[in-house]
């Protein structure tokens, strides 16, 4: 996929004029948040599941290589295939080849951001095989030539209408605005692929290393179909997806449908556990993993393991006041919000993504939503202590925080600067008592007024009032 | 008066926000410390927090300043300020040094021993030493309250200012629709990515000026210069204080971003 995430300024500046897009955000944040909100009022011992996913998560990450193996010799037991991809590249070459060998013309797909990461579609359309997306977002952005703006409503930022657009075009009948036809068209259009289908992919939530299985928690029940009646069943999933135990497991969906829609539980949960097995009346007869690292193996001991605790619930961004500005297209590449601001760099390289952990107020509102507490603001941090000590950061901001920096040392001189700042400001803004234009403060003025300082300092002010006391 | 000699000893950490552009809200901490039975003093190595440099990345500077706030603040039995986010910084200094370093258990200690003003009178005084206080103090407008991200998550502020505020004569508190959400301020978000910072204070001003208050508080400089700035832009009747000037019955100064007639008719 192509990286936009450099120009995310201007793209953040697009988006906050697109009015349909407003329009969606706000139904974003009328939507998620207060459906989260309500779950976890209704569960009082949320917060001590968040520390137990946590801690898990945490065991996990310092043992993963155990469980990686543990679940790789559980797919191998129950028949299935378990394929190592160090890179995105490695990872499309080894679902390009299973593809070939089922000589495989049209694969559908479960919603999956591994495969967004990795940017399948286009490059298994390159090679001749046609994937179809099933999840109905999914579907639509396909259609649309589109990629997704949010991790689990991937299009959310898109309204009735542009759906409506945008199936009328494609399936050749009669336009109609009304939800439920829509659905229906879907449907019908959708069963022939699923059918049709030589190979399903879907992603996975969770690996578990006991029995060799992967999930999907859907609400469509696409993911279902997806991987139960093609042949072959590919799951692309990423390495730090593995737990321990089903039970580890269910700990994990009962945070997730919460944190995500504010479900109790999301409407399937649907275990894989190798190939169809004699006896058995469906199911795939090939069965592969495609364990995907792409630069997460490198987090792994870093500063940034903590990110590895991500289910992917995307709380975070739902309640991110930048993203619910701007939206998931402003950040430019595959994962938004306060995690995508984490990973992003990670994936892309800081110099190219170093706009992202720049774009938070840090106000700690994704952090107090993580279901496994991710410290999100301070891994954003992290990013920023990498740009400075390559110097990546604009030169006004480097020479502005040098300078400023100069004066907060020392004391003395800080003291006469904040008094001749405050009287210039003072002054500036004469009897207004707020300053409405102040050069090299644009990106305050243009925007808002400068509220103008009372006068002294307080330094000063109090420096003289102690005098004055003294004084008999 | 309270017994000052007695009371203890309490290093008031100005915030360089409330230096420059607000002495008031000094003058009003040191009030509500004293009145509290506190020995408030200022110590003159302070400057700023550290917070610009430890958001932008440079740990250094941040370490820098962070052992001259230390040594600055050392002896004190408190240390107070008008600013959860400059005292929420306070308490990241622990992070900023080695536990191998002088100063990384010199840090825990200062991060015990700091509060931010509501929650020091709230919860380090206690509400009945601090109640005929403010019961003598009128206020009568309708106010709106936002909470700060920094106090609110990091430090759990969110019932004391209100707490407090409802001892005074006269304040009907009126709750804006997300009083939680962030303002937009963000240090230097907003002048890195002013038009996200524009979006995020603007629904912060329509929901103050939708609660029909007469006056918005907080507890940090920050925000409410940022508030202040805006709703004046967008020439909004709601005035900006900080809340110490209300708890301190120091109101008589113009509100943030107000005119000063006073200048005026010196001059």
């Amino acid at each position: 996929m192509q990286i936009n995430t450099p120009f995310f300024k201007q793209r953040a500046h697009d988006a906050l004029a697109d009015v349909n897009l407003q329009k969606a955000l706000g139904n974003l944040k009328a939507g998620f948040p207060e459906k989260r909100a309500i779950a976890v009022s209704r569960m009082p011992e949320f917060e001590q599941l968040r520390d137990q996913g946590r801690d898990l998560k945490n065991h996990i990450l310092e043992h993963l290589d155990l469980y990686l193996e543990q679940f790789e010799n559980k797919v191998i037991e129950n028949g299935g295939h378990v394929h190592w991809a160090r890179t995105a590249d490695d990872a499309n070459r080894i679902i390009l080849d299973i593809c070939k060998q089922v000589d495989a013309k049209t694969v559908t797909k479960g919603k999956s951001m591994v495969t967004e990461e990795i940017g399948l579609n286009d490059f298994l359309e390159a090679n001749g095989v046609q994937p179809v997306e099933t999840d109905l977002g999914e579907y639509i952005l396909q259609l649309r030539h589109d990629h997704p703006s949010h991790i689990i409503a991937p299009a959310i930022h898109l309204n009735l209408e542009d759906v409506s657009e945008a199936f009328h075009a494609n399936h050749h009948r009669p336009k109609s605005s009304d939800p439920a036809v829509l659905m229906q068209e879907a449907r019908e259009v959708l069963r022939e692929k699923f059918v049709a289908a030589d190979v399903g992919i879907t992603g996975a939530n969770f690996c578990v290393a006991e029995t060799g299985s992967t999930i999907i928690v859907t609400n469509e029940g696409n993911g279902d179909l997806t991987q139960t009646l093609p042949k072959t069943h590919v799951v692309v999933t990423s390495i730090e997806k593995v737990v321990p135990t089903l039970e580890d497991m269910t700990l994990f969906l009962r945070l997730l449908a919460r944190s995500a829609t504010g479900q109790e539980f999301s409407v399937y949960n649907t275990l894989s556990t190798g190939p169809r097995r004699k006896g058995d009346q469906d199911g795939p007869e090939n069965f592969h993993v495609v364990l995907v690292d792409n630069g997460r193996s490198e987090m792994v001991g870093s500063e940034f393991q903590d990110m590895l605790r991500c289910i992917r619930c995307s709380a975070c961004m739902n309640h991110c006041p930048v993203y619910g500005a701007v939206g998931g297209h402003s950040y430019g590449w595959v994962y938004p919000g306060p995690m995508g601001s984490v990973l992003t760099p990670q994936m892309i390289g800081i110099e190219k993504g170093g706009m992202l952990p720049n774009a938070s107020t840090f106000c700690g509102k994704c952090e107090s939503v993580c279901p496994v507490k991710i410290p999100l603001p301070k891994l954003m941090r992290h990013w920023r202590e990498d740009e400075f000590e390559k110097h990546l950061q604009p030169k006004a901001a480097r020479y502005g925080l040098a300078g400023w920096a100069f004066l907060a040392k020392r004391p003395a001189l800080y003291k006469p600067y904040t008094r001749m700042a405050s009287w210039v400001m003072k002054t500036w803004a004469g009897k207004n008592g707020r300053i409405s234009k102040l050069p090299l403060a644009g990106g305050w003025t243009d925007w808002r007024d400068m509220p103008a300082p009372q006068g002294k300092t307080f330094m000063q002010a109090w420096k003289e009032q102690q005098k004055a006391g003294e004084q008999p | 008066m309270p017994n000052l000699s007695s009371g203890p000893r309490v290093g008031l950490f100005v915030t360089c926000l409330a230096d420059m552009f607000r002495p008031s809200v000094a003058f009003a901490t040191v009030k509500l410390l004293e009145q509290a039975g506190c020995r408030a003093e200022v110590p003159e190595r302070q400057t700023c927090c550290g917070q610009p440099a430890f958001n932008s990345g440079d740990r250094k500077t941040t370490a820098d300043i962070a052992r001259q706030t230390i040594d600055a603040f050392d002896g004190y039995e408190y240390v107070v300020g008008p600013s959860g986010s400059c005292i929420g910084m306070l308490h990241y200094y622990p992070e900023v040094f080695d536990p191998s370093d002088s100063y990384y258990q010199r840090a825990l200690d200062l991060k015990s021993r700091s509060f931010e003003i509501t929650s020091f009178l709230f919860d380090v005084i206690g509400m009945d030493s601090l109640q005929e206080q403010l019961q003598q103090l009128q206020f009568n407008h309708k106010v709106t309250y936002h909470d700060s991200c920094s106090g609110l998550r990091q430090l759990g502020i969110k019932q004391q200012p209100r707490q407090l505020l409802q001892q005074v004569q006269g304040v009907e508190l009126a709750e804006m629709e997300e009083a939680e959400t962030c303002c937009g301020f963000g240090g230097t978000f907003c002048v890195k990515y002013p038009e996200i910072s524009n979006r995020m204070v603007s629904n912060k001003t329509e929901f103050i000026s939708n609660t029909g208050a007469h006056t918005v508080l907080g507890g940090d400089l920050g925000c409410l210069l940022n508030m202040a700035g805006k709703l004046k832009r967008e020439g909004k009747q709601v005035e900006a204080r900080h809340i110490v000037e209300v708890l301190a019955g120091m109101t008589d100064t113009p509100a943030i971003g107000e005119a000063d007639y006073g200048l005026a008719q010196q001059l």
